[in-house]
């Protein structure tokens, strides 16, 4: 089990290379070079940028220029990002925390909120509350992440005369006195600050995690082991959560990786809107500038963050499915 | 077929909600084709003196006496203390609202030119305008604006889908059909798109191409992009289709009788994966019509002065701005309509195509 888990994610890494290399060649064919900033800007000597060229080799052609920019990842080096004046992988570090804090309180959040409702809705399945809840996932499944995201802001903004949604911060990841507050003051100042974009992420990715959880207990509780176990009399308590949602609960965790990338790209999107300085506000200052290796960079470490992702998905289903250990 | 086809519409009228969102497509996409003629305005006819002027009061009741047809009242403005324009009705003099009333002079489709619009006020004077959603910053008309924005949200769909369908039937059609070593470097290919979350390599993508395009350049950019970025999910499925079809009796006896590879592909076992390519286009159409509204809010899609539901909800972006004009809001709600409605639609497709219910 764990070599086929090892063998399978070592096969991500050609095909990683692969988009990166798409990219690449797609950037390249860009009109117009990452040194243009330099070259007119009078302060940088003619031999200055002569040295820049050579070190990233851009007088050469696009394939060779890749085939450096390899070399350079199997030391680590992701290169050097022109518009930010520093190393891509300084950059990338300085905000992919912010991404994941994001992403994961999201995940949390969802996972909270809508495994308990699906399950509700299963068990009541027909009732009023299931009613209700499906009709809920029906919009909020339609419901574009970037408009709520604009609704929420128009909401909190009218309503800020109301004292607890006053404080509900609608832009940035920290107040602009952060860093004369105290530990527990920075700490209440993040939680202030991720509660709209996490409040987003959740809603978004709710509805549908909850229609399949609704779908899958629906699924297992037809089951035949489900009528013998409550024939036998167990309560229905542990019919419920001992049987039929430990087997409903699998399936979920595979589609945990698939939704991640979604997961990733909504959260880029609400970056941009909310100015959460994470990797998509980041993505989309290096594309607006023509940032060649940050571009590059992000891709990676979005990619990473993927494999990572179905990585953890493959070994909690390791853990939660004993007929995957064998 | 026929058979299918009348068991799918049987099925259908089971789902109210497929009823609902069929309404609103249908509703939607007339607007989308008499855009000239339905939209009171010009898409890009604008008078700063109605620089975001809250939707226009339709009035029945003038000087408390009934009038048919409605009037509305001319905007006057004074500033308050935060210099924000402050507008109001001037009633003394009330304007006629008529329908087919002379107007602007646009192309219908492009070509028809015409002079006479839906709705619109008596005599289309120029200091008394009409405006259904409000106005935006330099005193454009909104709901002509969303009008004539849905010629983009709204096509943009359908072209993504029929470009990802012909690669998708391509690739994933050899790919089930030949199995073996095509059918694996194909695969791997193909799942190469699917490593990355899709908004950066649509903006990675995007990055390849100067950020200030025509906007009927980025038009066609976008469509490309997302098809290129949704083209690998779809081959995945085809394939697995495929690849059963293809070990069935009725292949065997084409192989059999001469036909050709491509022949067998194309005229016999894509035409069996086609109520699954039906259900999963409904499905993915949102994915255009986001993609291109994310890609425009945030500047890189299409450009002023030429409308899209995305670039018309940009303005959205700036915080005070939704505060004081809550109208601009507006064209998230077409959006989230017509996204809704595709959904609604493609979920009863997939009940009906089902052959276990």
């Amino acid at each position: 089990m764990r070599d086929d888990l090892i063998r399978r994610t070592l096969l991500l890494v050609p095909q990683l290379l692969i988009v990166t290399f798409i990219t690449f060649l797609f950037i390249n064919l860009a009109p117009g070079d990452i040194l243009a900033k330099y070259r007119f800007d009078p302060r940088i000597s003619q031999e200055s940028i002569k040295k820049l060229e050579q070190k990233y080799h851009f007088d050469k052609p696009a394939i060779v220029q890749y085939g450096y920019w390899l070399i350079r990842l199997c030391h680590f080096d992701l290169g050097y990002s022109f518009s930010r004046e520093a190393d891509v992988t300084t950059v990338i570090s300085e905000r992919i925390g912010n991404t994941l804090l994001m992403s994961s309180f999201a995940i949390l959040f969802t996972w909270l909120i809508a495994l308990p409702l699906g399950i509700f809705a299963a068990v009541k399945q027909y009732s009023w509350g299931d009613r209700i809840l499906s009709l809920i996932s029906y919009f909020g499944m339609s419901l574009p992440g970037f408009f709520l995201a604009l609704l929420l802001m128009f909401f909190i903004y009218s309503f800020s005369n109301i004292p607890f949604l006053g404080a509900i911060p609608i832009g940035g990841m920290v107040s602009p006195n952060h860093d004369q507050l105290s530990l527990i003051g920075k700490i209440c100042d993040y939680a202030l600050h991720l509660i709209l974009p996490v409040l987003v992420l959740t809603a978004t990715a709710l509805a549908g995690l909850q229609r399949i959880t609704r779908g899958n207990m629906l699924e297992e509780l037809r089951k035949q082991y489900i009528v013998t176990a409550r024939a036998k009399g167990l309560p229905e308590n542990q019919v419920i959560y001992k049987h039929a949602l430990k087997n409903a609960i699998n399936p979920l965790i595979t589609l945990f990786g698939f939704s991640l990338s979604e997961l990733l790209s909504g959260a880029a999107l609400l970056e941009i809107i909310i100015n959460w300085p994470g990797l998509g506000s980041l993505m989309l200052e290096a594309v607006r500038s023509q940032d060649t290796f940050l571009v590059m960079g992000i891709m990676l470490m979005g990619g990473i963050m993927l494999i990572i992702g179905n990585l953890i998905a493959d070994l909690l289903l390791v853990i939660v499915d004993p007929r995957v250990r064998s | 077929m026929m058979l299918f086809e009348t068991r799918l519409l049987k099925k259908l009228k089971k789902h109210p909600l497929a009823i609902i969102g069929i309404v609103i497509l249908c509703f939607f996409y007339l607007i989308m084709i008499f855009a000239e003629f339905i939209a009171p305005y010009d898409f890009d006819n604008g008078k700063r003196d109605y620089s975001y002027a809250p939707p226009t009061k339709i009035h029945f009741f003038h000087e408390n006496k009934f009038t048919f047809p409605p009037v509305i009242y001319p905007y006057s403005y004074t500033f308050n203390q935060y210099a924000e324009r402050i507008y109001l009705e001037d009633i003394s003099k009330p304007y006629k609202l008529s329908i087919f009333t002379k107007g602007d002079r646009v192309k219908l489709f492009g070509i028809i030119p015409i002079n006479r619009h839906l709705f619109g006020v008596k005599g289309n004077p120029d200091n008394c305008r009409l405006y259904l959603l409000g106005s935006d910053a330099v005193g454009r008309d909104l709901f002509s604006r969303i009008v004539y924005g849905s010629r983009v949200s709204l096509t943009i769909g359908f072209l993504g889908v029929a470009i990802t369908f012909l690669l998708g039937f391509l690739v994933g059609g050899i790919s089930g059909y030949y199995g073996g070593k095509i059918d694996s470097v194909l695969m791997r290919f193909a799942e190469c798109f699917m490593l990355v979350p899709s908004f950066f390599l649509l903006l990675a993508l995007r990055s390849a191409f100067p950020p200030k395009l025509s906007s009927i350049q980025v038009y066609f950019l976008i469509i490309i992009i997302l098809s290129f970025i949704e083209w690998a999910g779809f081959a995945r499925i085809i394939r697995g289709m495929s690849l059963t079809i293809t070990k069935q009796d009725f292949v065997k006896a084409a192989k059999s009788i001469g036909a050709s590879d491509l022949r067998i592909i194309i005229l016999h076992i894509l035409p069996q994966t086609l109520s699954y390519a039906i259900v999963a286009a409904t499905l993915s159409i949102p994915h255009y019509i986001l993609g291109e509204s994310a890609l425009s809010l945030i500047g890189l899609g299409i450009q002023e002065p030429q409308a899209s539901w995305g670039n018309l909800l940009s303005v959205a972006m700036n915080v005070s701005d939704i505060q004081y004009h809550p109208w601009i809001l507006i064209p998230g709600i077409f959006i989230f309509l017509t996204v809704m409605a595709f959904n609604f639609l493609g979920d009863a497709l997939r009940d009906a195509a089902d052959p276990n219910k």
